[in-house]
């Protein structure tokens, strides 16, 4: 019963979204304001409806109800908890209903913190929220239902794909898809803006938030996955330039941007209609996103169901939003007040290099994703764009978006003095010379790279800290002071300083991946190997059993100078209701480094295994958590905070810093 | 500066940062695309052995000879031609005769190829899309196969 409750509550959701998209937009178009206000009960009823629907699917997974198709396919009632609630999302259609939930989440929160905005921006943004959400609730119910009943109903589940049986699955999705979701907020912000034909240093401050937040999840989304697929797919690798993790990597990008052009905006009232195009942006390519790993188009290490029918639906939502808003783009664009034009050296000066650097890097890896794609639809040629492709194009254009990144934060607003920025960056600079120059050295003969790559590394940690070192020391100020205004600095500088040195933390943590050692050799039980300055011995293996599955695991012990640090046991499992075998690799953290183990067949008492050492190879994700740090550090900032509620009612002139 | 000069420092550096990423990627494309074959097409387009390849069908049946060192060859085959494949290192979870394959590497001779990656599938359900279209081709794809769910 509670699967036709559920059913029924999106059925109801797509008709609120439907009154919430068109009520609204009515009262904009003929300035009514009782018609304008529908918008924000429309969306919180809309989240309310939603998360039922969710709740009931919930439900049937939690009580293994075999009925009902996605269950029977996704799950198994042997499953431990968390991957019935997980497993949820693990499939086509509980993924899409996730994607949903958090759209009409999204919805609500902006209806709910938004009540301070212009009244035609705020019913504007919200109708195009709730646009979005009738689109995507119109592809559940009618390409990828999640609940459809089956009779009669089978007395067991096939099962959750064994590589998603992982912690990873409870938390990877999650993230990204409110990263990728929440883009939309700011692509609702930019057609809003579009349609009212109004922005200003205000639009700036209601929008910076909203993309702070989902860049920051969208940062960790991204390094989570890059995580599990590190130590889940046993290849040892972190980051494959496959389809499915550019598809996450083009919005992170222009996500990048926008939240630095809207700094610009928000301080010096230019790049209006840049910034309205770095939002439709970045929401787009959260869409095609979605639709690269949902309609089988692609060929990736991430397996999809090939359906023609679910592609062009999402093809469809793909053209119906990004056509329509870039058209209306093009139409309106001219509406929206130009800022003014500015000096070159100047902090928006250098924020524009960043914004065309970072939109370079996000075209090269749109061109390397999609042009197989287009070759293939119109001449019939196979090819692949591989990592060598993304490697040669996407790290020129970011090694000098590092270098030039402190003397940026260091410069002023409107007229920067280069010289003297370069005077007082001049000690960071050096020492990270130095440190190339010795890394270099060290290694004589190895990677030319990866020096220049910690070289950048340790530029954009130092130079970071200096600029809050620069910020709160003056001439002949006593530490003490110093310190005091180093602690009075707004959040946002804080936080700016932070993902900074987060970016510089996981430059570092990828150079040196180059020093990583690898080795693929048979072994049997006794014999042992050394790796860097470990020695692992394989002591034996054999079979044992899990909750739901059956291991094949050998058992390695490692020793640094004849000292037992600890023991590996990768292996493979075989899960009830699957005849395919998984591999589970092996970790052993040693500092920031980790051994990587895996095993492949055991033939006549012999393992073939795969061992790695990959020194500071955390760094890469420790990284990534520091920068979102930073990001969220930057939401606190009263600046975001007070924004809602005081610049609706007086539009004040913005004071330059 | 003046505003014109202004506005000429800004069109300039796009121009620069324009021209400098496209040809970063035209560079990158001539070096870095790698073609994809089935083992009828790559017996009639003649190619230089030597040159970096996908290739994709199904593991022959019985085809599979594991070597010493870790080295495998198998034999890849859209039932009209076969490709013999040689690969050292671990063969993915899923690899098994009869399924579909994707390897990627270099023609050493033709017909013979070295795999420096066995690409994974990593659903049972799933065939590599490369594989299926060519299966297709040769006309040997019975489309039985159900929609098994998708994966992320």
């Amino acid at each position: 019963m509670t699967v036709e409750f559920g059913h029924y509550a999106l059925v109801l959701a797509l008709a609120v979204s439907l009154v919430g998209t068109i009520v609204p937009l009515w009262g904009v178009s003929t300035h009514d304001g009782a018609l304008m206000r529908m918008a924000r009960p429309a969306a919180f009823v809309l989240m309310l409806l939603v998360a039922l629907s969710y709740a009931a699917l919930t439900k049937a997974y939690l009580e293994s109800d075999f009925s009902v198709l996605n269950v029977i396919e996704n799950s198994h009632s042997a499953k431990p908890l968390m991957y019935k609630i997980s497993g949820v999302w693990s499939n086509h259609e509980g993924s899409m209903m996730l994607w949903v939930l958090i759209l009409a989440l999204f919805s609500g929160l902006l209806a709910w913190f938004g009540r301070g905005m212009p009244q035609r921006l705020f019913a504007a943004v919200l109708a195009v929220q709730s646009s979005i959400a009738s689109a995507f609730i119109l592809f559940l119910l009618v390409a990828s239902n999640p609940f459809t009943r089956v009779m009669p109903a089978p007395m067991e589940g096939r099962g959750l794909n064994p590589l998603l049986q992982d912690p990873g699955l409870a938390i990877h999705p999650p993230l990204l898809y409110v990263g990728y979701v929440g883009c939309s907020v700011a692509f609702s912000f930019a057609i809003g803006a579009l349609l009212t034909g109004r922005i200003d240093a205000a639009w700036a401050r209601f929008v910076r938030p909203w993309t702070l937040v989902a860049w920051c999840f969208l940062t960790l989304g991204i390094a989570m996955g890059s995580y599990w697929a590190y130590y889940e797919l046993g290849w040892g690798g972190w980051w494959f330039w496959d389809p499915v993790e550019n598809a996450s990597l083009m919005p992170w990008l222009i996500a990048t941007a926008l939240i630095h052009s809207t700094v610009v905006m928000e301080k010096r009232d230019a790049l209006k209609v840049w910034t309205i195009l770095l939002s439709i942006l970045t929401f787009s390519l959260s869409l095609i996103g979605t639709f690269l790993v949902r309609s089988g188009v692609l060929t990736s290490v991430h397996a999809f169901a090939v359906d023609p029918e679910r592609g062009l639906f999402i093809l469809g939502i793909l053209v119906f939003f990004i056509g329509g808003s870039l058209t209306l783009f093009a139409w309106r664009a001219n509406v929206l007040k130009q800022g003014g034009i500015f000096a070159p050296v100047s902090r928006e000066g250098a924020l524009v290099i960043n914004n065309l650097l970072l939109a370079a890097a996000a075209a090269a890896v749109f061109i390397g994703t999609l042009y197989p794609l287009a070759l293939e639809a119109l001449t019939g040629a196979k090819i692949s764009v591989g990592a060598p492709f993304f490697d040669a194009t996407f790290i020129p254009l970011m090694l000098p978006l590092g270098f030039i990144l402190p003397f940026g934060q260091a410069l002023a607003w409107k007229r920067g003095d280069l010289l003297g920025v370069a005077q007082r960056l001049s000690f960071a600079l050096a020492l990270s010379i130095v440190a190339m120059i010795a890394v270099y050295a060290f290694t004589w003969g190895g990677p030319v790279l990866a020096p220049l790559g910690i070289g950048v590394g340790v530029w954009l940690i130092l130079g970071s800290a200096a600029d809050i070192g620069m910020r709160a020391k003056g001439r002949g100020v006593p530490a003490s002071v110093a310190l005091k205004r180093a602690l009075g600095l707004p959040l946002s500088i804080w936080g700016s300083a932070l993902a900074h040195i987060g970016v510089g933390v996981s430059v570092i943590g990828i150079a040196c991946t180059a020093w990583g050692i690898e080795k693929i050799i048979e072994m049997k039980p006794g014999e042992s190997v050394r790796l860097s300055h470990y020695e692992i011995r394989l002591e034996g293996g054999g079979i044992r059993n899990g909750p739901d599955y059956r291991e094949t695991f050998a058992r390695f012990v490692v020793r640094e100078k004849d000292r037992v640090v600890g023991v590996l046991e990768p292996g493979k499992r075989i899960f009830t209701g699957r005849t395919m075998p998984t591999s589970e690799a092996a970790l052993l953290t040693q500092g920031l480094g980790q051994l990587y183990a895996s095993v492949g067949d055991m033939t006549d008492g012999k393992f073939s295994a795969r061992l790695y050492w990959k020194p500071w190879v955390l760094l890469i994700w420790l990284g990534a958590v520091v920068m979102a740090a930073g990001g969220f550090l930057s939401v606190l900032d009263r600046r975001a905070r007070i924004a809602a509620a005081v610049k609706a009612r007086l539009p004040r002139i913005v004071p330059a810093e | 500066m003046t505003r014109k000069g202004r506005r000429l420092a800004m069109i300039g550096s796009i121009a620069v940062v324009l021209a400098i990423a496209a040809s970063l990627v035209l560079f990158a494309m001539r070096d870095s695309i790698v073609f994809f074959y089935g083992p009828t097409e790559l017996a009639e387009k003649n190619i230089t052995p030597g040159t970096r390849l996908r290739i994709g069908g199904l593991v022959e049946n019985g085809s599979v000879v594991k070597g010493a060192d870790q080295t495998v060859t198998f034999s890849v085959s859209d039932s009209n031609k076969v490709i013999k494949v040689t690969y050292r290192g671990h063969l993915p979870d899923l690899f098994r005769e009869g399924q579909g394959v994707v390897a990627e590497g270099v023609l050493t001779a033709p017909g013979e190829f070295r795999a420096d990656s066995v690409l994974a599938k990593h659903d049972e359900n799933y065939m590599p899309k490369e594989v299926a279209d060519t299966l297709k081709k040769q006309g040997h794809w019975q489309d039985d196969k159900k929609d098994g769910g998708s994966k992320k």
